[in-house]
């Protein structure tokens, strides 16, 4: 009966025109698969980070878990001074690295983005590193870094420096010698994002210019660097908060020595967890980390300018 | 095909056309023509910076043990032999490859329905979704470790490829859907309106009229999810503890760890894994470009 009645009824109603058969929800079909994904493996491990923040949770030390309240956090603030310094290199190793991807990406694309002879191929191999993974760049630099058969020997027979030296284990020279390894990787990531912007000035500005017989640097400051204003703007921000998060240069390349030299925040936090096992302390600092990247984003969020492009 | 071709070819002489004319027109020197030193100098600077560490590990792979040479030659491939058997590359990289293959899969296809719903409907839920996916790009995976692992245990997916994949997917999503939504937004809905008049169903009309102009942006957003997954090291690293599991990522680590370093394994190591992506790369960037530049990330 109820199967007669179904069949009976799809005449019935006129079917609407098909451009408006869309159904209510499937917007909501196709969200779903991205939303719960995102709700299961960012959104419950970040609740749980918090939770655990809380607590004494060590898995080799079953007996003291439990309730800690805030003491994790004081501990962190009060206590530990490893914290701080992680902190500050942490501070120190982004402002460094984007400052200088920054300069050298712009220059590297305003360069590649003129007309001239074997520009597909210039293009290729400067932008090449960035496909080459963290752990790779460490390989690489870790060979060319090498006391024995590294750089430095070649530099040695030309006189300049000594034999023997060991940039990576020397606390003096780990950090620029860290710096030049991501750098190598990090220019072409800022020089493709901004070469990309650059396809969309117009020509007719520039010739606007010239006419006007304003001068290369003039139509740069002028022209190119306001339309690359927003671009620039934003790719520095995600990029900090990359170079930030990122572990797998400097945990294979340092592993965070010299004597903690080079241990940011994130590395840090990998090694109470994962050495130490101390995931209540470790969730605490993640915790830290947290409120330093929502500020981030809620910078990004006003920068991008949320909701108010949505047409 | 015939008007894919006719867009293809349209672009290049109205360039031509509209850069020539004024040419005689102007007096000076030409505003586009920067003098080539200003060019090759700085440039030839960089490249020598770029390629000297290329060089330096090809130089390390092909070299006999012990030799100091700066030039590649005698060259040999024992350290590529013993770095795919003995230190099971060959492994590694079937492993490597099937994660990125699926991840790449996965992503593009998720981050398809996400934003094609972003881009083509109001909703709800549509302004939080949005934020949630602009707030989780500030989510480092790296911090998420423990709890992540646990996620796994409880889900007996440690030690198959199966977490890794899940979990480079989920943190490829947000930007990857905030991309393709753009790429979709750029495309006018009234060329699927008329495919829907034209007997179309919704997702016909998808496939048939959007699909082919999303070619660029899925390229951008495919190969990103594949570089970055083949790169990834510490979710590998934590979630499989099994040798014969291990992604080419982890290997290298393992042989850069060892006490004493065999510099040509390591070296070779790192030509296997540099392959696949330089060659990948090589391949799209000039759709990069255009993908980034019409799919800009503008949040």
């Amino acid at each position: 009966m109820a199967q007669a009645a179904a069949v009976a009824k799809p005449p019935a109603p006129p079917r609407r025109r098909r451009t408006s058969a869309t159904p209510r929800r499937l917007p909501y079909l196709l969200i779903a698969p991205a939303a719960l994904l995102m709700l299961g493996f960012i959104a419950y491990p970040v609740l749980s980070v918090f939770y655990y923040s809380l607590q004494n949770y060590n898995p080799t030390k079953p007996w003291r878990n439990g309730y800690a309240g805030f003491d994790n956090f004081v501990h962190a603030f009060t206590k530990d001074p490893i914290f701080w310094d992680t902190l500050v290199f942490s501070a120190k190793w982004v402002f460094v690295e984007v400052g200088l991807q920054l300069l050298f990406g712009l220059a590297l694309a305003l360069i590649v983005n003129q007309t001239f002879a074997g520009r597909a191929l210039g293009r290729a191999m400067v932008f090449s590193p960035w496909a080459v993974s963290g752990v790779l760049t460490s390989a690489i630099w870790v060979l060319l870094y090498n006391s024995q058969t590294g750089i430095t020997r070649y530099l040695a027979d030309m006189g300049i420096g000594s034999y023997g030296t060991s940039w990576l284990s020397d606390t003096s020279t780990v950090f620029p010698a860290a710096i030049v390894a991501d750098l190598w990787r990090g220019v072409p990531f800022f020089a493709i994002l901004i070469l990309a912007d650059l396809q969309s000035v117009s020509k007719d500005l520039y010739e606007a210019a010239e006419v006007d017989g304003a001068s290369r640097i003039k139509q740069f400051w002028h022209i190119t660097l306001p339309h690359l204003k927003d671009a620039i703007v934003l790719s520095t921000l995600l990029r900090a908060v990359w170079e930030f998060n990122n572990v797998d240069l400097l945990y294979t390349l340092t592993g965070g020595g010299p004597a903690g030299e080079t241990t940011t925040l994130p590395l840090y936090i990998a090694n109470t967890s994962v050495d130490a096992h101390n995931f209540g302390y470790a969730s605490a600092l993640t915790t830290v980390a947290f409120v330093i990247l929502l500020f981030c984003s809620m910078v990004y969020l006003r920068l991008s300018k949320f909701g108010g492009e949505d047409k | 095909m015939i008007t894919k071709e006719a867009t293809k070819v349209a672009p290049a002489p109205a360039r031509r056309r509209t850069t020539e004319p004024p040419r005689p027109l102007k007096a000076g020197r030409n505003w586009d023509e920067v003098p080539r030193w200003q060019i090759y100098l700085p440039l030839s600077i960089y490249l020598v910076f770029t390629l000297i560490p290329f060089y330096w590990i090809l130089l390390f792979a092909v070299r006999p043990p012990g030799s100091t040479s700066l030039l590649p030659w005698p060259m040999t491939f024992q350290h590529f032999e013993k770095v795919w058997t003995e230190r099971s590359f060959g492994t590694y990289f079937e492993n490597s490859v099937l994660v990125g293959v699926a991840t790449l899969l996965m992503t593009t296809l998720v981050a398809l329905a996400g934003g094609y719903a972003l881009a083509r409907f109001n909703f709800k839920v549509k302004r939080a979704f949005m934020l949630g996916l602009l707030c989780s790009q500030f989510v480092p995976g790296a911090l998420l470790l423990v709890p992540l692992f646990e996620i796994f245990a409880e889900l007996q997916m440690i030690n198959s490829l199966g977490s890794v994949i899940l979990a480079e997917t989920v943190f490829q999503l947000p930007l990857s859907i905030i991309l393709i939504s753009n790429f979709i937004k750029n495309v006018p809905y009234s060329l699927e309106e008329a495919a829907w008049v034209d007997g179309c169903n919704r997702f016909t009309a998808f496939r048939i009229v959007v699909l082919p102009l999303l070619r660029p942006g899925l390229i951008a957003v495919g190969s990103f999810a594949f570089v970055h997954s083949w790169n990834h090291f510490l979710f590998a690293l934590m979630f499989l503890n099994n040798q014969e599991k291990q992604t080419i990522p982890v290997g290298l680590n393992t042989l850069m760890s060892a006490d004493s370093v065999d510099l040509g394994a390591l070296a070779a190591g790192g030509i296997i894994a540099a392959v696949p992506v330089v060659i990948v790369f090589a391949f799209i960037q000039k759709w990069l470009i255009t993908g980034f530049s019409a799919g800009a990330v503008k949040g």
